[in-house]
């Protein structure tokens, strides 16, 4: 019985490697009155769905992606976050 | 028979044509070596152009990477075959491992299209031995993502090795090697304008050689460069060719 997963894989640039974007984002705080805000780092935010028997062989799938492709390892570090898990063998309800 | 050079065509590849052109007036017949082919097309050498690869989508130069192309021209390197990357060609070979480092996006969040000063580092070298007497060279440069990365260890190893082939510089030819020079245009680490890998054989660079490669493009710093790489894609073919080897 298969499953379909699906993940986020969240992308940032590792500490230290400096973040233009994440720069102007913070220089643009003032514009908006806000304050104590800091930090900001810009990264991309990847969704995707795994066909696999079991979560551990999806995570390991979307592991491999996100070291290979998605991500630099050099300058990008990453998270994978489960965020749905579907049967397939429960039918789809297609209502109305 | 002139030797052949091949010029890898990616989808969004634009400066294919210029660099064929340039190979031509090196005295050289250039080959374009389509991203879906793996045949290499009995090529002595092989150059990466500028352009867009794959639209630069996810990060520049990745999707290029991983086409069938791609493990031809690194089962090429590793054989000693010599390859230049040269804007978008230098971040593939980046992203593919094919020289150390990373290009990230311009301090300045911009996309340069200018001329900048860089100094050769190295002269005697398959890429630059041609590149003239040792003064700065006046090329264009036209990226978004051309600041150069290396941790604080590849940096120093980069450096012992001599894999620091070009570096950004003043037009007076003092190095620009603090990152937020204004001669430094993109925040490169130590002004790196173009590495090699530790063997010698592959190399990429920023600005476009190419693009400055005769006179009626208001410049011909970057032809020696060009005449550099084939020359030496010439020797190395003469060498690998064993009926020349018999006849000497």
């Amino acid at each position: 019985m298969s499953t379909s997963y699906r993940f986020a894989v969240n992308v940032t640039p590792k500490p230290g490697i400096l973040d233009p974007q994440g720069r102007a984002v913070e220089a643009s705080l003032g514009h908006l009155a806000i304050e104590g805000v800091s930090g900001v780092r810009v990264g991309r935010r990847v969704e995707l769905t795994v066909a696999a028997d079991d979560e551990v062989l999806a995570r390991a799938t979307v592991e491999r992606l996100a070291r290979e492709l998605l991500s630099n390892p050099l300058i990008e570090a990453y998270g994978v976050e489960l965020l749905e898990a579907t049967s397939s063998t429960t039918s789809e309800g297609r209502g109305d | 028979m002139d030797v052949r050079i091949g010029v890898v065509v990616f989808p969004g590849s634009n400066c294919d044509r210029d660099t064929t052109h340039a190979i031509e007036l090196a005295g050289a017949e250039p080959v374009e070596l389509w991203h879906e082919q793996t045949s290499l097309d009995g090529v002595a050498g092989i150059i990466l152009p500028g352009g867009f690869a794959y639209g630069d989508y996810l990060r520049a130069g990745v999707i290029a990477r991983f086409s069938p192309v791609m493990r031809s021209v690194a089962a090429f390197a590793a054989d000693g075959g010599l390859v230049l990357g040269i804007c978008n060609g230098f971040q593939v070979l980046a992203e593919a491992g094919l020289v150390p480092g990373a290009l990230l996006r311009n301090r300045g969040l911009r996309f340069l299209g200018r001329d900048i000063h860089i100094a050769v580092e190295h002269t005697d070298t398959p890429f630059t031995h041609l590149a003239g007497p040792r003064r700065p060279l006046r090329l264009p440069i036209a990226h978004g993502e051309g600041s150069y990365f290396a941790d604080p260890g590849m940096l120093e190893e980069l450096e012992a090795e001599g894999q620091v082939l070009f570096r950004y510089v003043r037009a007076d030819g003092t190095v620009a090697r603090e990152s937020d020079d204004p001669a430094n245009p993109n925040g490169s680490l130590r002004a790196i304008a173009g590495v090699r890998n530790r063997a010698g054989n592959v190399a990429g660079l920023m600005p476009h050689p190419e693009r400055a490669s005769e006179g009626l493009l208001g410049s011909d710093d970057g032809f020696g460069l060009i005449r550099s790489f084939v020359e030496s894609a010439a020797a190395s073919a003469r060498v690998a060719e064993p009926d020349e080897v018999l006849a000497r």
